[in-house]
Order: structure tokens, then C-alpha cells, then sequence
């Protein structure tokens, strides 16, 4: 480990406590936090969503909004209280001693400044180079950070960027003043694995040629595995463990970090009996769907979102759709779940060909395919009690409101939730009761065809855990077919029978998960094993 | 237990609008000055008035305050005062005025009410339905192309004046802003996923729009309904003081103004007291207005 300076820690917080305002769930935010960060050292601070962990990078940097106070503990950045600093000592030490980078690099960056004159805007502030230092500078550090083309990148507007370059100018922008301490908030957690793998990278290889300390926040154990030099583990506000990496990782002490690392799938596929010869519920042959984009007065380019995609779920299995963003992915569940109409192909369900059917046509075909969305927030109408949106459905197909609450009644009990809570509104559970609301109202259609489309995505991990399982045992229990979409490897690993790997609107490899796992064959499907956070890590077994 | 837990939740979220809605002092303001403008127009009869069409030539242009000797039709006479004064056709301005609150409201009330309805209607085919929109909208704009006054005095020319005549042609130019704001609405609704949720679920289209769009709609419409509420009180005043509104015997303020105008430089109070009512209920409707915004629609409000 390269870790462990000998010297004083450059960052210390002791007994940490910001108050959260009176109507607010608990008492406190954090409380009773206390952890350091080494000259030359990565520490992650890993949680569930809710647990903290952005609060304490805010209150080091300042940056709180007014509702929140730290009502006790300091915080020492090599010896200085940041507490009790003015505000114009914090303006002075962000960027030159401490600077902070974000999860969204496209909100955090100014749309209409070029990216060379934001990074510019750093130096002017806190330096007083000359124009010509200051560009040089500039060009450099963004060399550094390994962008091609420093000079173009310098004079390019931030939409002109991708994702993971926007988050490279990010790190420029923090490291262009060589500060002590980094604060990287979820900086990969809005880019695909590929890309977090390469920002990873750099912020290892930065970090340790400049000696920063970096604060490092997660909740993707995945990605610990991979940066960290030590872990705090946050709960509710509270510190519940705290040691080396490998330690934690392997022997973790505390109830909460062990169910946590429990929680985390593991990478290689699960031994499943897929029963050989089961009858194909759904097969598309050569889908495709082409935006042609436009209005009346121009035409845009048109943009192949599927390409020829041929797939086919059996009964009582699992296929997974695996791939990065805007690898169409999603564009084929919807086509296939006919939300929108796809421009080539087929889709047959049951030997029923549903793709080219008129609405009209296609209404009584309706409910025999199925969707749960990503986000659980979204997915269910806040107006209507959760009971009414799953019988809203049957009620269309003709079944009498008292049916259709019977039947939810029993859905309710399957998703293992109380039957009484049918009158309640979305507000009134949680991420992961609300997305068991949205597969009940899904399995009250009596699907033939599940589609989950990242239905796990935005879970806590925990939380993520129990969905899946009961996903599965649905599956099993009703003897469904599945399509399950997703960007996370490790999910796919878990649930899926077969794997199809899309890239760019098109199929590169397909095949049996312990095939595509085992001894992946397309360039494009290696790389992404090889991206894959922490991948060396065998989670889910190392404590089962 | 759940049952209770949950309706005291739902009663509890709906009085607390109502709540949040008297606690906002726009609101509470704005309401108050158009209840009793309300209560004015209703209870006009009970209020001390006359026929406020009742022409006397004998007392022609008094100023406020002089006793009148009015002539009934049962041929019996009654001594009054005049509070504010007569017109130059000898009409009493109070009655009048207190009258002409009817006719500001009733103008007011119906175009909110008909833009509304039509622009809901326009709104959501032109948000939901793709094709629909590009014709729809190239019509709405086309429509915003026509200056109001304009409109009207076309109108009635060609159908002469009247209450109807005078609400079509302050609804029309008003329909194309409210399908503008439902269509924006629909347009990011739509894409939320409880809708394709509704959709994948078989949900009737009509249905679709009714039960899980439609309600997303209505707090802005209420805020845009009591501005054009506003509007159309104080572009009815202005038709009928141009002589192309309400026809000039039916007391409405614009028309009680008209009437002054022409001995405004001695008597100014057949405009005054009309003007201050009009501009105390067009003020109140815009402050309603306001109020509604902020606690309704909290993203337009502007201490967010």
C-alpha cells in the first residue's frame, strides 16, 4: 500500500455532528464522526443513500446549505479548524488546499464558458500568473489528466465533451493548484463502467504522483474495492466501522458492513438448472429502430438506436440486455413492450406477432408483456393510492373492482408487503417497497413476459438484494419469462440465464451467463469484464 | 390502524392546501377585496339602488350628494339622494356602479371559465398527440397573431354589441396561451414513467389523459385562470368605453365611464367611482393571482 505518511494527517475530523432542521427525520445528519485522511491516502467513505456521507463532504468544504449546522467537533485541515474559519479564509483554501469534485460533471460545469476559461477562472482567482503562466498552466494540467488535445479541449464548451472528458476537466480543475486534500463526491456514478474505470485510474495515478489525500465517497462497494486505501463505513449519520481496505473488505467487524458486503452481487454467474427445451415466450428477429428525428422545417440526422437485434426468452427464464448507455438497451425493452413502435423486425410473442400491430390491434395483446421502470419515484402516479394503480389495469381488461382487489391483496402479499397499505400513497414507502408496488401492478396483468428495465438500478444495495430475490423467486413461482435490462455486470451475474451484450444498437455476444461470464469472446464484452469495479473481489461469496 | 394512519394522512395533505392557501396574505387579500365585489354584485338590489336604467331628464348631471326627485312608474314620486352624482341622461352613478360589478364579475368569470376549458381540451390533443401538435400550434399562433381590440371591434360590426359578442372576442386571443401552458405540462408528463405504466396496463387514451395527466394540469390552470379573469374584466371596461362592448343602457364600468367622459372636466365622478372599483377588482384578482402562484406552484414562485 502506498498509503500511511508518516507525518501528521492532512485532514482530521473529530466528533463531527451538523444538526438537521427540526421536521427532518432524525436529529442529526452525522453525528459523532470522527476519521482522518494521510498525506498520499485514499479513504472511502461508503453508505447506503441517507447515511451522510455528502454531508460530510460539504461541511469539510464549507458548502452547506444554510438548514444544516455542525453543532459540534472540528475539522482540521493540516492543523487549520475549518469550523471556525471566515468565510473568506474558506473561499481562499478551496482549490488551493482542498477542491472537490462532483458526481454530475455536466451540471457542475458552466455551459456557457469554455472549459479552459473555467479552469482559468481558478487561477486568476487564487494566483497572479501572467495570461501566458496561466494558459501554459492550464494546457498542462490538462495534459495531465490526459485529454487529447489540450489546445482544442482548452477552447470547447462543456456539451462539446463526453461524460468522462467532462469529468476529466473536473479533476483538472481540482488538481490545477496541486491542493492537499481532494474531495471526490460520486464522482463515477453517472459514467459507464469503461469510463469509471479509466477516471478511477486517474485518480489513483494523480493522486498518488502529487501526494493529495483524497476523501473519496461511494456507495459502490465494487469501486472501494478498487481505489481505496482505507474504508469508513456510515450508517444513519454514524460511523460503524472504520480500517484498511483488505480488512474491512475480507473481515468486516460490525452487523451493518457485513450485511453489506453480503448484499454486494457477486460477479461470477450462479450455477442456475435452466430447464432445457422450455417453450420460447419471446423471439424477435432483425428488431430495429431508427430515429429519424426532424420537424416540418428541418431534418435531422437519423440516429439507429437497435440494430437488427434477435433474441428470444423461454419460459421460467431469464434473459439479461447488458450494455452501456445509449447502447440501446432500453430502446429494445421498449420497442418490445411496444411503448414505442419499432421501425423493422419482428417481435413474436407466443408465436404471436405483436410488432407490426395498429394500436387497436395491439390492446388486447397489452397485458401479456409487462414493464417494471428504473426509477421508483416516477413510476407510480403520486395522486392515486397504490391500490389503485395496480388495479387499474385488470379494471381495464373488464375484471370488477372487487376482483381486482382481491387480487392485489394477494400481489401485495407475494411482493411482501401489507395488504392493508393498498390505500396508502406513493409518498408513504421507500424506494424499494415502491418498486415491489410496481411489480405487483406488473404480475396483476398476469404477464406472460416480465421486462424489468433497470429496475434495480436506483436501489440502495441492500435493498437491491431483496428485489432481486424476490424478482427470482417470482420467476420461478409463476414460471415467467424475464428480460432484464441492466448496466451493472454483477446484477446481470446474479439473475440472468442467458446474457445478450449490446453495444452501439447492436447484439455483440449472446449466450448462456456462465458462457458469457466464463470466456467472453467480443473485444467490446472483454473490455467491459475488464472494467468492472473490483472485479477481483469475490463479494458475495466471501462471507457466504 | 393502516386504514385510519392513512385517511387521517389524505385528509390531512388536503386541508393543509386550504391552509397553506388562507396563511398566504395574497391570497387572503386578494379573496377578501373579491368576496365582497361579489357580494356587491349579488346583493345589488338589497343595497339602496334604483333602477340603474332609469333615465331623469330633471336631474341631469348632479354631483354627489344632491337630493333627486324621481318619478316611479306607477306615477308616485320619491325624493333620494344621489351618493355619487347622475349622468348626463339623468342615471343614478351608484346604482349604476353597484350594478355594473354583475356584468365586470359575470364577463370575468365566464371568459376564465370558457378559455379554460377549450385551451384544456386544445392543450392535452396537441401535448399528447404528436401529429396533432405541429397543425395545432401553427393554428394557436396564428390566433396570437390577432390584436384583441381589433377582434372586437370586427365582432361587432358584424354581429352588433352584446355580452356574448363582447366574451368571444376577449376568449378567443386567451385560448392559444392556455393550450400553450397545457401542452407544456403534457409534454413532460408524458414522459413520466406511470404514464407508460398506464399505458403498458391497457389504459384507454381518454382515460389515460383524464386520470393521470390531467390533474398535473390544474394547479397551473387555476393561477392562469385568474389572470385572464383579470384581463378580461379590464378589456371588457376598455370595449365599452370605446363603444364597441356591452351596449351603452347595461350598466358595466367601462360604459358608466364612457358616459363621464364627456363632462369629466366638471363632474369626474361618473368616472372615478367606477374606475376605482374596476382597478380595486382587477388589482385583488391579479394579487389572488399572485398568492395562488406561490403557494400552488411553488417553481414559479419567486422566493424559491
Amino acid at each position: 500500500m502506498s498509503a500511511a505518511g508518516k507525518d501528521a494527517p492532512i485532514l482530521e475530523v473529530r466528533g463531527l455532528a451538523v444538526a438537521l432542521p427540526k421536521d427532518g427525520d432524525r436529529a442529526h445528519a452525522v453525528e459523532k464522526v470522527s476519521f482522518t485522511v494521510g498525506r498520499g491516502e485514499i479513504l472511502c467513505l461508503v453508505g447506503e443513500s441517507g447515511s451522510g456521507k455528502s454531508v460530510i463532504a460539504f461541511t469539510v468544504m464549507g458548502l452547506l446549505p444554510k438548514a444544516l449546522r455542525p453543532v459540534a467537533g472540528e475539522i482540521l485541515l493540516a492543523g487549520e479548524n475549518l469550523l471556525t474559519a471566515s468565510p473568506s479564509r474558506l473561499r481562499d483554501l478551496r482549490c488551493t488546499r482542498m477542491s472537490m469534485i462532483f458526481q454530475e460533471p455536466m451540471t457542475a460545469l458552466n455551459p456557457v464558458m469554455t472549459c479552459g476559461d473555467q479552469i482559468d477562472e481558478v487561477l486568476r482567482t487564487h494566483t497572479d500568473l501572467s495570461p501566458e503562466a496561466r494558459k501554459a498552466k492550464i494546457v498542462d494540467v490538462l495534459t495531465q489528466v490526459r485529454l487529447p488535445e489540450p489546445e482544442r479541449i482548452y477552447d470547447s464548451y462543456p456539451h462539446q465533451l463526453s461524460g468522462g472528458q467532462r469529468q476529466r476537466i473536473m479533476i483538472a480543475m481540482a488538481l490545477v493548484l496541486d491542493p492537499v486534500l481532494l474531495i471526490a463526491d460520486e464522482p463515477t456514478t453517472a459514467l459507464d463502467v469503461t469510463t469509471q474505470a479509466q477516471i478511477l485510474e486517474l485518480i489513483k495515478e494523480l493522486q498518488r504522483s502529487h501526494g493529495t489525500g483524497v476523501l473519496f465517497i461511494t456507495h459502490d462497494f465494487g469501486v472501494v474495492a478498487e481505489i481505496a486505501h482505507r474504508v469508513a463505513v456510515l450508517r444513519w449519520g454514524e460511523l460503524v466501522e472504520i480500517g484498511p481496505t483488505e480488512e474491512i473488505l475480507s473481515r468486516p467487524k460490525h452487523d451493518y458492513t457485513k450485511m453489506l458486503i453480503a448484499s454486494v452481487p457477486s460477479i461470477h454467474p450462479r450455477h442456475r438448472d435452466a430447464k432445457a427445451g422450455a417453450a420460447v415466450v419471446l423471439k424477435t428477429d432483425k428488431l430495429d429502430k431508427t430515429y429519424a428525428g426532424g420537424g416540418f422545417f428541418q431534418k435531422a440526422r437519423p440516429v439507429h438506436a437497435a440494430a437488427e437485434v434477435s433474441i428470444e426468452v423461454r419460459k421460467g427464464q431469464t434473459l439479461g440486455i447488458v450494455g452501456e448507455s445509449g447502447s440501446g438497451k432500453s430502446t429494445v425493452a421498449r420497442c418490445i413492450a411496444r411503448l414505442i413502435d419499432p421501425t423493422g423486425g419482428s417481435i413474436a410473442l407466443n408465436g404471436v406477432e405483436v410488432g407490426t400491430l395498429s394500436v387497436g390491434e395491439l390492446r388486447p395483446h397489452r397485458r401479456r408483456i409487462q414493464i417494471v421502470f428504473q426509477d421508483p419515484y416516477r413510476s407510480l402516479n403520486p395522486r392515486r393510492t397504490v391500490g389503485d394503480s395496480i388495479v387499474e389495469g385488470p379494471m381495464n381488461y373488464g375484471l370488477s373492482r372487487e376482483d381486482a382487489l382481491g387480487r392485489a391483496r394477494r400481489l401485495m402479499e407475494l411482493v411482501r408487503l401489507d395488504p392493508a397499505a393498498l390505500d396508502r400513497y406513493p409518498h408513504q414507502f421507500s424506494g424499494g417497497q415502491r418498486q415491489r408496488i410496481c411489480i405487483a401492478r406488473a404480475l396483476a396483468m398476469e404477464p406472460e413476459l416480465l421486462i424489468a428495465d433497470e429496475a434495480v438500478s436506483a436501489l440502495d444495495v441492500s435493498v437491491q438484494k431483496q428485489v432481486l430475490e424476490l424478482l427470482d423467486e417470482i420467476r420461478v413461482r409463476l414460471d415467467l419469462a424475464v428480460l432484464f435490462i441492466t448496466h451493472d455486470l454483477r446484477v446481470a451475474a446474479q439473475i440472468c440465464d442467458h446474457v445478450a451484450v449490446m453495444s452501439q444498437g447492436r447484439v455483440v455476444e449472446y449466450g448462456p451467463a456462465v458462457e458469457v461470464f466464463g470466456s467472453p469472446k467480443h473485444d467490446y464484452t472483454k473490455s467491459l469484464f475488464a472494467a468492472a469495479p473490483g472485479r477481483h473481489w469475490d463479494f458475495g461469496k466471501a462471507l457466504a | 390502524m393502516v386504514d385510519s394512519a392513512s385517511i387521517a394522512m389524505a385528509t390531512h395533505k388536503r386541508a393543509s392546501v386550504w391552509a397553506r392557501l388562507l396563511r398566504n396574505p395574497a391570497v387572503a387579500f386578494g379573496g377578501a377585496i373579491l368576496l365582497i365585489m361579489v357580494l356587491i354584485g349579488f346583493l345589488a338590489p338589497l343595497l339602496d339602488t334604483i333602477d340603474p336604467t332609469q333615465i331623469n331628464p330633471s336631474a341631469r348631471n348632479r354631483k354627489p350628494g344632491t337630493e333627486i326627485t324621481l318619478r316611479l312608474d306607477d306615477g308616485s314620486q320619491i325624493k333620494r339622494i344621489a351618493r355619487m352624482g347622475t349622468d348626463s341622461l339623468g342615471r343614478d352613478i351608484y346604482s349604476r356602479t353597484v350594478y355594473g360589478a354583475r356584468v365586470s364579475l359575470a364577463v370575468g368569470l365566464s371568459v376564465a371559465v370558457i378559455a379554460t376549458a377549450i385551451g384544456v381540451v386544445i392543450g392535452l390533443i396537441s401535448g399528447y398527440f404528436r401529429r396533432a401538435d405541429a397543425v395545432i400550434m401553427r393554428f394557436m399562433d396564428g390566433l396570437m397573431a390577432i390584436p384583441p381590440i381589433l377582434l372586437a371591434l370586427t365582432l361587432v360590426a358584424l354581429w352588433g354589441a352584446g355580452v356574448v359578442t363582447v366574451i368571444f372576442a376577449i376568449v378567443v386571443p386567451q385560448i392559444a396561451p392556455v393550450t400553450r401552458l397545457v401542452r407544456s405540462v403534457v409534454l413532460s408528463v408524458r414522459e413520466e414513467p406511470y404514464v407508460e405504466a398506464a399505458i403498458s396496463v391497457g389504459t384507454p387514451t381518454p382515460l389515460l389523459l383524464y386520470r393521470h395527466i390531467l390533474p398535473n394540469t390544474i394547479a397551473p390552470l387555476i393561477v392562469q385562470g385568474t389572470f385572464i379573469a383579470a384581463l378580461a374584466i379590464s378589456v371588457e371596461a376598455i370595449l365599452s368605453f370605446l363603444g364597441v362592448g356591452i351596449p351603452p343602457e347595461t350598466p358595466s364600468w367601462g360604459n358608466i365611464m364612457a358616459e363621464g367622459r364627456s363632462v369629466f372636466r366638471i363632474l369626474p365622478y361618473g368616472i372615478l367611482y367606477p374606475g376605482l372599483f374596476l382597478a380595486f377588482t382587477v388589482l385583488a384578482v391579479n394579487i389572488l393571482g399572485d398568492g395562488l402562484r406561490d403557494t400552488l406552484d411553488p417553481k414559479m414562485s419567486k422566493r424559491v
